[in-house]
């Protein structure tokens, strides 16, 4: 009954050559012996240099290989091809806290590939939603539209949207910077992960985490621009992999940024097309959800243990478009998204973050009395109500003209003025408390006469407003 | 385990295996892949090989390693034990999971659904000699406060003597409670515990009208939109717009005797928020914990597809199972999309034609066949049960229009419509009262007059009038300013503005606003619409509408759905005597 079993592990290893076909990052071999789905596969190319790949399709016939380093300058017959009879592996150690790596793991800044102390599969295995733990820690990013109207709970995947040459970086690298949870000590790390970004995206990360001090304790993995693309399709699962060794293992705060998720996606459906298979919306795989799913829901925190995954990943919506198959269904996956609008950047405001279609689904256990202050949920529902009603007030002073506005309309536009240039808008380095927060969001409200305000209490006016 | 092997696999291809060499593998036979004994379902057989669908991850599986075959069907265990568990698509413990892999689920394990020590105290009402038949009820276990469990005979035996039946007493699961001699003589032990094939509908004796409403506690549910017991509604909704939040408070707090709560292929932290608030929510009808009538269903969207597909299929075999003892169960599916797109993942694996959207052209009857499985049944015991299903939808980019939106709605009586801009303006729930609809009007017609003084089925046209005259008026507002309006038209916006911050929106985290019972309902929209015919008459009289909405009474109406508990509505009534008074003061000032 084992005797299959045992000749394929005596096989692996083997080396076999000549591709039957290869096209893109493809590689079909016949004649091999029984590979597993999902083995790690070393391949060869004649000039010595060893490539890796993965085993995607296997039958008793042909087996196919995505090759994560591309195929250029692969030959049919020079093709070697080696099957390691396990899956792709990362062997994880804290070391790898200040280095820049690529998409598979090894050493990208010309030192040793950091020697890992455990080999881990890098697809990881579901956590059990028994053995997770609900997020509730707040944490600073001392942005107050964060803060006080989207807020980030340790453990939580929150995604910004953005589209292209807005500044989802630069928020990015200020909330690295600055992400704090107050009255705890805790051991914090950040990873960083390219996928198909430029250098001087990645350069200008580096940059930010070196002028802060931190560099030590950030571990890169930059799959750029001008590497494969399919590399990217593996790159945010090393880097996860790593995310909960040190999470889940070592007791620290991970912080996990990466940019750009639409570029992964595009990576996935490029390799879909090319194995023909079914397409759904806009051409990409049907699995598109359960694939983000699988990178996204590594996060979180695990009953017991002292660590945590937090995930902050950038896309970019192609068209500025919401509804596009990428953010859509990462929004239905994650925890709330951050939603960049590019009317508010054209206008000078930084962040340009439109809180009307942001959320934090988190955010309602981890803010309040004892966590952040017992006025907060009130006023940030209050805060979302008011701004929204600004919105109705705007368009419809650009039919009928503001003059022709009743008078309490008009306080909602200086409302809406206010809320938007001094609560929103703020500099990059600026590290607002979240009392401060609070108080402008109470500052701003006090431009609305009092009997608007029907999502607060009548002791939080009494305490808080001022108008 | 009855174990043969049934062939060697030929190729893998993700969660779809071709398995060779097949003999007499049988259709929806359940499987076991491997030597780690992975699970898996044949979905087709053809020319001597068998399609085989994984349970889970496929990593490793070679070809020519083994399938084996167990003679049966992907089944569920039902018994006493069900009740407060958390299982996986495929009905494993989550909690005995943790215990052989801990926090990390790894693959080719197995345990029994329920427990098979656990000692029950059973009781018999049925006596030695009786001849039953199947569904009969044989004798019952407390097994939790609130749900006393009925053990039946099992649906196989179609009729018998009980020969044999245990005294009441302490008895595991797997130990016989009765033997039943067949017609042909033949003699069977009865257990406890039973199996059932997921995808087999339970049979019953007959399906009764709808008349009676599910009371959710949602005013805009109940009042507006009703669902019935053993109906079937749709909750489609974008990312954001509150179909998690909805399904939450509908299985917290609605009339149902017990609630199977399904996370398909959704986030890991909301089944945790689940599995952590429930237990420490009381039941405001019975005092008993949440947790005494949930069941959990958790397939998160990073577990395997497959099991995800067959996850539905297994919390409505659940349902049906406690539906026959004579319960009331409703069955929350978050997210039926995710079930749609798992059969979309796996035909494509199988390279099957694609319909619409790459969704396989069977979507659409399998939709069908799964809502059927709701309604209100006459047992084979002769009692009456009911499965109401309320499956979220979430439409990729929100669009209404897209394949299982569409497929869905033909198939359901009620239709919940979230919509996005009420999201973001965080009024929740975000139901719009313009997209959506009910079906049960009529039927439920009857159960609301007794409990509305018949006031409920006019108020409620009353209101859905004025909110459709809204929507026109609002039209000329955008264009012209609300100044243009005369003050009767605008005092249609200020009460339907009122009756959408007073009524329609509740707040599911305030004590008192959470829940709102019936009678306040009833209260709440007969004072509404009584300030609205008022308030009409005085303005008609010359009284301007700034004064009316500066009335003390009108702001505590906004608020009474937080200051008003639900056995203090006596305050209602007198809300709207001083609303009354005020208003024909106020009349008497602007007479000529």
């Amino acid at each position: 009954m084992n005797i299959n079993i045992s000749q394929s592990n005596l096989l692996s290893g083997r080396e076999y050559r000549g591709a039957a076909r290869i096209d893109g990052p493809l590689v079909t071999m016949r004649n091999t012996h029984n590979v597993g789905y999902g083995e790690l596969v070393e391949l060869s190319t004649g000039d010595g240099k060893i490539r890796l790949g993965q085993v995607l399709d296997t039958s008793d016939e042909i087996v196919v290989v995505q090759v994560f380093e591309g195929t250029d300058g692969l030959s049919m017959p020079g093709t070697g091809m080696r099957f390691l009879g396990e899956p792709l592996t990362l062997a994880v150690s804290e070391q790898m806290l200040g280095r820049v790596m690529n998409g598979l793991g090894k050493s990208r800044d010309g030192s040793a590939t950091p020697r890992g102390y455990a080999e881990r599969d890098v697809n990881g295995e579901p956590i059990n939603p028994t053995a997770r733990e609900y997020p509730r820690d707040f944490i600073q990013t001392g942005i107050s539209v964060i803060d006080g109207l989207t807020t980030l709970i340790q453990g939580q995947k929150l995604p910004i949207f953005s589209g292209s040459g807005l500044s989802h970086n630069q928020l990015a690298a200020q909330i690295a910077r600055q992400a704090k949870v107050r009255g705890s000590g805790g051991d914090f790390a950040t990873i960083f992960v390219a996928m198909g970004v430029k250098y001087d995206v990645a350069k200008y990360f580096i940059d930010s985490f070196e002028e802060s001090g931190v560099l030590d304790n950030v571990a890169l993995f930059l799959s750029l621009a001008d590497d494969p693309s399919i590399e990217r399709i593996i790159t945010p699962k090393t880097a996860l992999t790593l995310a909960e060794h040190l999470a889940f293992d070592k007791g620290k705060h991970v912080l996990v940024i990466m940019t750009d998720m639409t570029n992964y996606c595009e990576s996935l459906r490029e390799i879909g097309t090319l194995r023909g298979e079914i397409p759904s919306r806009k051409g990409y795989p049907g699995y598109l959800y359960s694939n983000l799913a699988e990178i996204y829901e590594r996060s979180g925190k695990i009953i017991g243990r002292s660590g945590s995954i937090t995930q902050l990943p950038i896309l970019s919506m192609p068209n500025d478009d919401i509804s596009h198959p990428v953010p859509d269904l990462t929004g239905y996956i994650t925890e709330g998204q951050i939603v960049f609008e590019r009317g508010m950047h054209a206008r000078g405001l930084y962040p340009p973050i439109n809180p009307l279609p942001s959320l934090s689904r988190l955010m309602k256990d981890g803010i309040g009395e004892g966590m952040t202050r017992e006025d907060h949920p009130h006023l940030a529902n209050q805060l979302f109500a008011s701004y929204s009603h600004v919105k109705d007030v705007q368009n419809l002073a650009s039919v009928i003209g503001e003059e022709e506005l009743t008078a309490l309309d008009q306080q909602y536009l200086e409302f809406g003025t206010f809320f938007e240039n001094r609560f929103i808008n703020q500099g990059y380095d600026e590290d607002r408390s979240i009392e401060e927060t609070l108080d402008l969001g109470w500052e701003a409200l006090s431009k609305l006469p009092s009997e608007e305000l029907q999502r607060v209490t009548d002791e939080e006016i009494a305490q808080y407003y001022r108008g | 385990m009855n174990e043969r092997i049934i062939g060697k696999i030929k190729r893998v291809n993700g969660p779809v295996l071709i398995v060779k060499g097949i003999q007499d593998a049988r259709m929806m036979e359940l499987v076991h892949i491997g030597e780690q004994r992975l699970v898996g379902e044949v979905v087709k057989l053809h020319d001597g090989e068998a399609t085989v669908q994984v349970y889970e991850d496929a990593t490793g599986l070679r070809p020519d390693d083994n399938v084996y075959g167990s003679g049966m069907s992907l089944s569920v265990e039902v018994g006493p034990g069900l009740i407060g568990q958390i299982y996986d698509g495929i009905q494993r413990p989550l909690e005995e999971l943790m215990g052989l892999s801990g926090a990390f689920i790894a693959r080719g394990l197995s345990f029994d659904a329920i427990s098979h020590i656990k000692q029950w105290e059973f009781t018999p009402v049925i006596k030695k000699g009786a001849s039953v038949s199947r569904g009969m009820i044989l004798g019952t276990v407390q097994e939790t406060n609130q749900i006393e469990h009925r053990i039946m005979v099992p649906l196989t035996i179609e009729e018998g003597i009980v020969t044999e039946i245990v005294k009441k007493g302490s008895y595991t699961v797997v130990e016989p409670i009765a033997k039943i001699t067949l017609p042909g003589g033949r003699i069977v032990d009865v257990p406890m515990v039973q199996r059932w094939p997921i995808r087999v509908p339970r049979p019953t004796k007959e399906r009764l009208s709808l008349d009676r409403p599910l009371i959710t506690g949602l005013r805009v549910i109940d009042t507006l939109f009703p669902l019935a017991k053993g109906g079937t509604v749709a909750i489609p909704g974008g990312f954001g717009t509150g179909k998690t939040m909805t399904q939450h408070s509908i299985a917290q707090w609605c009339d149902a005797d017990i609630i199977v709560y399904i996370g398909c292929g959704e986030r890991g932290n909301e089944m945790t928020d689940v599995l952590r608030e429930f237990p420490q929510l009381i039941d405001p009808r019975t005092g008993n914990s949440l947790m005494d009538r949930t069941i959990l269903i958790a397939n998160t969207s990073n577990m395997p597809v497959s099991a995800r597909e067959a996850s539905i299929y297994t919390g409505i075999a659940l349902a049906e199972y406690y539906r026959d003892q004579g319960y009331h169960v409703a069955i929350m599916a978050d997210s039926t999309s995710r079930w749609a797109e798992a059969l979309r993942e796996l035909s494509g694996r199988m390279e099957e034609m694609p319909a619409e959207e790459g969704f396989p052209a069977y979507l659409p009857t399998r939709i069908a066949q799964f809502y059927e499985r709701a309604g209100y049944m006459k047992t084979l015991s002769d009692r009456e049960g009911s499965v109401s299903i309320i499956g979220a939808v979430s439409p990729p980019g929100g669009d209404f229009s897209e394949p299982v939106t569409q497929h869905t709605r033909r198939f359901v009586r009620c239709f919940w419509g979230l919509d996005r801009g009420l999201a973001s303006s965080r009024h929740y729930p975000a139901i719009s009262w313009l997209d959506s609809y009910s079906e049960y009007l009529d039927d439920v017609r009857h159960w609301w007059s007794e409990h509305s003084e018949d006031s409920w089925y006019r108020n409620r046209q009353k209101i859905m009038d004025l909110l459709q005259r809204e929507v026109r008026l609002q039209q000329i507002v955008k264009l012209v300013g609300p100044d243009a309006l005369p003050d009767t038209q605008n005092f249609i916006l200020e009460v339907c503005s009122l009756f959408k911050t007073a009524f329609l929106q509740q707040n599911a985290f305030d004590e008192v606003d959470r829940y709102c019972p019936v009678a306040k309902q009833v209260k709440m929209l007969g004072v509404i619409l009584a300030y609205y015919e008022k308030g009409s008459e005085a303005i008609n009289g010359g009284v301007p509408m700034v004064k009316l909405r500066r009335l003390r009474a009108v702001q505590d109406m906004a608020r009474m759905r937080f200051t008003i508990k639900a056995d203090e509505l006596h305050q209602i009534d007198r809300i709207q005597l001083r609303m009354e008074r005020a208003i024909d003061e106020l009349g008497g000032i602007y007479e000529h």
